[in-house]
């Protein structure tokens, strides 16, 4: 039983990524979107250390256009995060049991 | 696979509702089945056709509405989150004494209760949700 998190609000804003990466058991996937994506960021020290220690238990997803559209480009990812675009998330809500989105 | 989806922010707030748009629309694509799109909470202002963004610009409203023409989507809206913010179908409109020509539910949606939201969490395999 997987379980795919998404997160939609900026870490900087909620702590809505903290307690979804806390409450991430080892095989369950994050997914960050909207606002959330700036939390990917690899110059983002505080949240890129938070991320990379839910890893490799966790696998982690940033949502691409989301990162366009912020202007940031998905080579300044955390290393380890895949960036997916919209039918990358809708095969990781298939790949996994259920969906949990952290509002 | 069928999935369901539930929509809890109105359009142009943050990016919910056009992140549920662009989901839904990518399963589709993908050749899944969306059971049902509910709208909930301030959701259901993604229902009215009253709308009139500028030209140039996303109608999120109309995006359903084309959406549930083309794959023959079932969007509902919570009844009493409607009522109280104003999405009245004919039926709602006359039994409220609003007035001839008054109904503003958009094409495609219908109004109906929770249950059906319980039915997509027990019918689709998935459910995903988005929001504020």
């Amino acid at each position: 039983m997987s379980t795919l998190h998404t997160v939609n609000k900026s870490p900087f804003e909620r702590g809505s990524l903290a307690s979804a990466l806390a409450h991430a058991l080892p095989g369950d996937a994050v997914l960050l979107i909207e606002d959330a994506v700036v939390g990917a960021r690899a110059a983002a020290s505080k949240t890129a250390e938070m991320m990379k220690a839910a890893m490799p238990a966790c696998s982690l997803y940033v949502l691409g256009p989301d990162l366009s559209a912020r202007g940031i480009p998905s080579t300044d990812v955390v290393e380890g995060v895949t960036v997916v675009d919209y039918p990358g998330f809708v095969d990781l809500v298939a790949g996994h049991d259920k969906t949990q989105a952290w509002l | 696979m069928k999935i369901g989806v539930v929509v809890n922010e109105g359009p142009y707030t943050h990016q919910a509702s056009d992140t549920a748009y662009q989901f839904t629309k990518a399963a589709l694509e993908k050749g899944h089945e969306i059971f049902r799109v509910f709208f909930y909470h301030d959701g259901v202002n993604n229902a009215t056709r009253m709308t009139v963004p500028p030209q140039d610009e996303r109608n999120v409203q109309k995006n359903w509405s084309e959406l549930s023409a083309k794959y023959n989507l079932d969007l509902v809206v919570c009844i009493a989150a409607a009522q109280r913010r104003g999405i009245l179908d004919e039926s709602e409109a006359k039994r409220h004494g609003k007035g001839e020509g008054s109904a503003n539910l958009a094409p495609g949606f219908r109004i109906s209760g929770l249950g059906q939201l319980i039915e997509s969490g027990i019918q689709a395999d998935r459910l995903v949700v988005f929001g504020d």
